[in-house]
């Protein structure tokens, strides 16, 4: 029989297996990346930081444009993230459902208001 | 049956085949990168399941000086009936899980990249330096956010 594992395996099926991996990996990165950004605006700030200095870093149109994908990476992150602990621990099929659902409208809730917000400013 | 390979399997070790959490999870042992594993889980949920009061810092935080004097009092003097102590120690959490998840996702996406990363010497090693990291910085700001320093 042909070898079929490892490097030599037949790379069939729908792979999302693989996206969701590589996504979660993307996702990560770019939201560390967009942490030290902040972190960055927040130390180079002088003084104090009140409530100016700390809407100010939001306030331009790219940082909201930014802020925006990485509220979409967080969302994407997250689902692939509760999603496994759901199917490692929760058996019975109407609750993993049950909970897969409760987790995207959650999510998708979140991502809303919190996009809202943003361009409210 | 004296091949050196079945001898080494014939110690007795436990077996599980049906774990059950009563039973069998308080024996586990838990190496420190299976300690940082886990917490990477609950980290990860706990900031799932705070996520809108997470928004809400940001909404009132951001949108106005008003609602900025709300997102102040609400650490000061509390909110919704609980004490501000009770909100700074539930921001302090998300500081700690937030701390726990970056740490531990670097190391993760470290050894995603390297594969002379993927021993057990430097799962352990590097698992502590997480547990240090995460630990120390969340005394460091918590340190902050209750005004000691």
């Amino acid at each position: 029989m042909t070898v079929n594992y490892g490097s030599k395996r037949i790379v069939v099926g729908a792979h999302y297996g693989l996206r969701d991996w590589l996504g979660q990996r993307v996702t990560a990165a770019l939201m560390a990346l967009f942490t030290v950004l902040i972190l960055a605006r927040i130390i180079f700030s002088k003084g104090p930081l009140g409530y100016e200095g700390w809407s100010g870093i939001f306030s331009s149109q790219w940082m909201k444009a930014l802020t925006f994908v990485i509220i979409i990476a967080l969302l994407y992150h997250v689902w692939v993230g509760m999603r496994d602990i759901w199917m490692d621990y929760i058996k019975p099929v109407w609750l993993r459902l049950s909970l897969h659902v409760f987790t995207l409208v959650w999510l998708i809730a979140c991502a809303g208001w919190s996009i809202q917000v943003l361009w409210r400013l | 049956m004296s091949d050196p390979t079945t001898i080494a399997t014939k110690t007795n070790r436990p077996e599980f085949r049906n774990i059950n959490a009563f039973k069998d999870l308080p024996g586990y042992r838990w190496p420190l990168a299976s300690l940082v594993s886990g917490m990477h889980r609950i980290s990860g949920a706990i900031m799932f399941f705070l996520m809108p009061f997470i928004i809400w810092m940001f909404d009132s935080s951001i949108s106005s000086e008003i609602s900025f004097s709300k997102f102040k009092a609400a650490f000061n003097n509390g909110m919704l009936g609980l004490p501000g102590v009770l909100w700074k120690l539930i921001a302090l959490a998300l500081i700690w899980a937030y701390l726990q998840h970056f740490i531990a996702g670097l190391r993760h996406l470290w050894m995603d990249t390297h594969h002379d990363a993927t021993s057990q010497e430097f799962g352990r090693s590097t698992a502590a330096l997480t547990l240090a990291a995460s630990i120390g910085l969340t005394l460091l700001l918590g340190a902050k956010l209750f005004g000691i320093y």
